[in-house]
Order: structure tokens, then sequence, then C-alpha cells
């Protein structure tokens, strides 16, 4: 069917409509009578004419083109795409949390203000930390936010000379990233040969002028930091503090928690470990949980509890301020309340025994297909490389786009950096055996016709609506924009 | 691998090859371009910026990834390639020739130094 793959413009017809408004009951005016000259276009825009029924088949059929995890298996490692129960949407449209308002007067939304107190509380919990800001819409701005708080902290000290921020070359991307937004200069320190922060490495790069060591636990490569407790006493010891990223927090729910290996900070991605949706751009949650002492220094307003009941407590004289209008992501914290209750403490325990389990097991079942780099025993996801296909002359990136073909997600590809030809898993405690044994069949076959048949790989994928795509000349001379010939 | 044994070469992977007057010009090596397969962006210093050895001083964008370049002499950009703002796959095709990136005047030459030859440089990468 050509119509499927025709641009909206391309489908235009000139008359045709997708809507009948009936006559309009106050006088037509010009848009000149409203608007300066200089404002008003020119040329017509040019808006593609199609009926209704047209409108909804371009809009669906681009729709089913798409992946997600009610799709089908999506181990992107690092992002925690796992099933986001739908009982969570049913509570977040009850009328008393979608149909308010922010300047709502307090007493007219108590039940709101109490779930945001609690899941205040219940993060805090879980995260062994002792006060949380629910303010922040993403990982990032999460991270943003606990550097700026550990900055207010160390200038709240007199203590104006720690300018940098200690990342190791395993983390996140966006560590050095958020580090650099927030004023600081990122340090990177190299791993050791297991994979773990190297301590001797760490004890040079900390000083007087370390603001803050970040760092992710487990790490990108799914391996726990054993070292943690010392590695937090070293930060400590230079007068740093410690920032958790949460990103990889669904390998220790309800085993470990941050606060108790000596973290300062911590962020939390709701969307990730507390299945609020993920992907296609949000929206995004990422409350951060903070030690006493840097309470002082939280976003406002925070939720706090008095006798008239819950209410917004602006009364924080030293904080950073405000990050984001109005109360957070508030769908999203209704989504994240609801997981936490409906699973309660054994159901969260639950979570990262099933995820490090399911990780382990694919781990075990590719490595003999497979280069792994660091063979311990991983948390929820693990790194493969393909330097052994890469002598074949099939490259991780043909191996990631070949498993399309299985309508499967790939995995991260080519991160964390310090692994050749990387491919990141992280299967999630949602996945069924079945599906994970279907995963390994197709992962083996994809080993196979590397050394058999590298052009089926390199050529993939063969079976999507959309075929390779030249990924070269669309970065290198994008084309954004659809122009009438 | 091409490794011209004219020039110097950094643990980050970049060449230099020294022009006189204390002047330097920098760019990635073959190996690199290798390895992060079809570059799409550079970003460079302007003239007249202050690089400090070993610190970033731009970015090279590949579909794989995006990598930071480090300075491997301190001193000032004299020269910058313009080119590979329209033409990024000069670095690709010729690493050491149009996908050169800058020209840097030293402020301390004994950076020199601390680079290594090509056969040195060669003995790094076989290892990794």
């Amino acid at each position: 069917m050509t119509e499927a793959k025709a641009l909206i413009f391309e489908m235009s017809n000139p008359g045709r409509r997708a809507y009948s408004l009936p006559e309009s009951d106050v006088p037509d005016k010009e848009a000149s009578e409203y608007l300066p000259e200089d404002m008003l276009r020119q040329t017509p825009a040019d808006l593609p004419e199609v009926s209704e029924l047209d409108l909804i088949r371009h809009y669906t059929e681009l729709s089913r083109r798409n992946h997600g995890i009610d799709n089908g298996f999506y181990p992107l490692g690092s992002c925690t795409m796992k099933y986001n129960p739908k009982i969570h949407e049913d509570v977040a449209r009850y009328l008393g949390f979608s149909n308010i308002h922010p300047y709502q007067p307090e007493e007219s939304v108590q039940g709101a203000l109490q779930l945001m107190y609690e899941l205040q509380r219940d993060l805090a919990e879980i995260t062994g930390m002792d006060r949380v800001t629910l303010q922040s819409a993403a990982g990032a701005q999460g991270e943003w936010t606990g550097l700026m708080m550990i900055k207010a902290y160390h200038e709240s000290r007199g203590d104006t000379k720690r300018d940098k921020v200690i990342v190791p070359d395993s983390a996140h991307g966006t560590n050095p990233a958020s580090a650099t937004v927030a004023g600081f200069q990122a340090v990177t320190v190299k791993s050791n040969e297991e994979g773990l922060v190297s301590v001797a490495s760490l004890k040079e790069a900390v000083g007087d002028d370390t603001a803050a060591l970040m760092l992710t636990n487990p790490n990108t490569l799914g391996l726990f930091e054993r070292e943690i407790k010392e590695i937090a006493d070293i930060v400590h010891e230079a007068g740093g503090l410690i920032y958790y990223d949460g990103a990889n927090a669904n390998a220790i729910l309800g085993q470990a928690r941050p606060g108790d290996m000596g973290f300062d900070v911590v962020h939390l991605n709701l969307h990730k470990t507390f299945t609020t949706p993920h992907g296609g751009g949000g929206p995004g949650s990422g409350p951060v949980g903070v030690k006493d002492i840097l309470a002082p220094f939280l976003p406002k307003p925070v939720v706090g509890k008095g006798s008239r009941g819950y209410y917004l407590d602006d009364d924080i004289p030293q904080s950073i301020g405000r990050i984001k209008a109005y109360h957070g992501n508030f769908g999203m914290l209704v989504r994240a309340y609801t997981y936490i209750r409906t699973m309660g403490p054994d159901g969260l325990r639950r979570v990262s025994e099933d995820a490090v389990l399911n990780a382990n097991y694919l781990m075990k079942k590719l490595q003999p297909y497979f280069d792994v780099p660091y063979q311990q025993f991983c948390k929820h996801e693990f790194v493969l490389s393909g330097n052994r296909q890469k002598k074949l002359g099939v490259r991780t990136l043909d191996m990631a786009k070949r498993l399309l073909d299985f309508g499967v997600h790939p995995p991260t590809i080519y991160f964390p950096l310090i692994v050749d030809e990387c491919m990141m898993i992280e299967p999630t405690e949602t996945e069924s055996k079945e599906t994970l044994d279907r995963f390994v069949e197709g992962m083996i076959q994809i080993a196979r016709e590397a050394e058999d048949c590298p052009e089926d790989v390199q050529e993939a994928p063969h079976h999507t609506m959309i075929k390779r795509l030249d990924e070269v000349t669309a970065a290198r001379k994008p084309v954004l924009r659809w122009t009438k010939e | 691998m091409n490794l011209p044994k004219e020039l110097r070469y950094s643990d980050e992977h970049e060449w230099v090859k020294e022009e006189g007057d204390n002047k330097v010009r920098i760019g990635i090596t073959d190996f690199a371009q290798d390895e992060l397969g079809d570059i799409v962006f550079v970003e460079l210093p302007e003239e007249g910026d202050e690089l400090e050895v070993d610190s970033p001083f731009g970015s090279v964008e590949s579909v794989k990834t995006v990598s930071e370049l480090y300075a491997p002499v301190s001193g000032k950009v004299v020269e910058v390639n313009e080119d590979l703002e329209d033409s990024p796959e000069n670095v690709n095709e010729a690493p050491y020739d149009s996908g050169w990136m800058i020209v840097v005047e030293m402020s301390q030459p004994s950076d020199l130094e601390k680079l290594m030859d090509a056969d040195k440089y060669q003995a790094m990468v076989s290892e990794d």
C-alpha cells in the first residue's frame, strides 16, 4: 500500500478537510486588524489537506511502526525498559489527581499532597536518605539539582575552592555533562581491569578541590562497586561529598541502600526503576534524596505535614530555589506511588532479585558465542563485546540492526566507551524465561550468521518496513524539512 | 594502519607535526578515525584560544559516539581547519592531510618530549 509510506503532505488534495465547523456567531475579522503587518505570513502555510479518515490512518500507521515495551522485548542497557503496569493509568486518571490545579488551596488537594508526602518518605526509606525532593523532571535534572545542593553546601561553609567533580570512565555521559552545567570541572578516573573504580587512582584524584564524586552502583558494566565503603571514605576524608546516580537502582531495590553505602545525595529515575512510562520523550521524573547535611539546600517547596494537614513548605531559607514549575511531573508521582503500594516491600525486593537473575541467565547463555569482557556475576545488566564478530567483518551496529528482524529492540551499543564494540544488555525482571530464551536463540543465530553469511547481518534489517538507513548522510547532510518541489 | 614516521603521537590518539617557530599542526590518527567510524561533526576551538596540555579542546562526533579531543601541547590556537565544518569526512579520508584540525603556537615546547614516536604509538594501540 503506497499510502502507508506517503508523507501526510503527499496525501494532500486541495479542498479536502478533516473537520467541519459550524458558522461563527461572532463577526469575522481580518488577522491584520489584530496583528502588525510584518507579523503576518505573506504566503499560505501549505498545510496538508486530508480527510478525517486519511488523518486517522496516517497517524495510526505511524504508531504501528513504533517499538515499545508493550510490543516486544526491549533490553536497552541502563534504561530499565520494564513493563509499566496498567493499574497506574487507572489511578493517575482519578479525578482527584487528574482534575486539580497547582494553585488550588492546599486544603482542597490534601489527597494529592498526602501522596507526595508519603512518596517523599517512601523514597527516602528505599534509598537510605533523610529528605527527598520530587521536583526534578528527569535523571539529568536530578543530577544537576544534587550538584547544585553540593555546591551550596560547600559555599555555606566558606569552602569555595572545590571546583572539581570526579567521574569514573564507566559513568553515564550525563554525569560529566551535569557537572559541567553546574559549573564544575569534570575529572575522569579510570576503571581497573575488573571494571571497577580504581581505589589507587581515586586517591590520587581527590584533594581540597574535590567537590564530589559521582558514581553509579552497580556501574554501567553491571558490576557492583565492592570497595564502595572505602571509596566513600576517601572522598569524605578529602572533604568532598558522594553522589549516587540512580540509573541502575533496579539492581539494588530493597537489597542495599545508597545511604548505607555512604552516599550523601541520590537521584532516582521513576521512569526506570518505578515503572512510569519511559521513552518517547517522557515525561520523566527524577526525585533527589539527600542526607540531613544537605537538607537546608533542598529546592522549595517540599511537602510537609503539620497540625492542619499537608502543606507546601516554602520556609527553606538556604534553598537552591525552585527548579521546576509547580510540583514536578505529578502524574508520574502518582504512578510511582501506586507501584510502591501495589508491590510492597517484599515485591520490591523480588524486583531486584529477578532483574539480577534474568541478566545472569542471559549472560551465561550468550557466553559461548560472544566475548564477555567481565566474567564475574553481574547485577541487573551486563556487557558483551562484539570483538569476535568484528574480526569477521561484522560490527556491533550490524548485529543491533539484525536484532530488529527478530522484533527485539537492540541493546545499548558502543557504551560504555571502555568496552570495544560494546553491547549493554538489561533484560529487567518483567520478562519471562520464554522471552529470554527467544532472545538467546536470535543472538546465537546472529553469531552463526556472522561466521557463515556475514552479509545477512551487514545488510540487516531485512524484515522491517524501513531497511538500513544511511546514517552517515543523514547526520552529515540532514534534510529536516519537507519542501514542495 | 598508516602512522607517518615524522609525526609524534599522544596517548589520546592525536598526531602532532612540528612546523617550525614553535608551531605544531594537530589532528587525530588513522587508528582513531577508524575506531570512531564515519565522522559527521568536528567541533574545534577558535583562533586565539589558549589550550592547556591534556585538557579537552574540542570534540569529534561519529555515527557511533562523541569523543573529546585532548590538547597534546599547551599554547595558542593560531589556525583552525574551517573546511571540516562542511567536510568532516576529510578526517576519515585523509587524517594526516586535509583532515588536520588546528595549528598551535606552543607555550611550553617541552610538552613535545612526552609524546610518542610512531613505533611506540603502534605498540600502544596493538596492546589494546
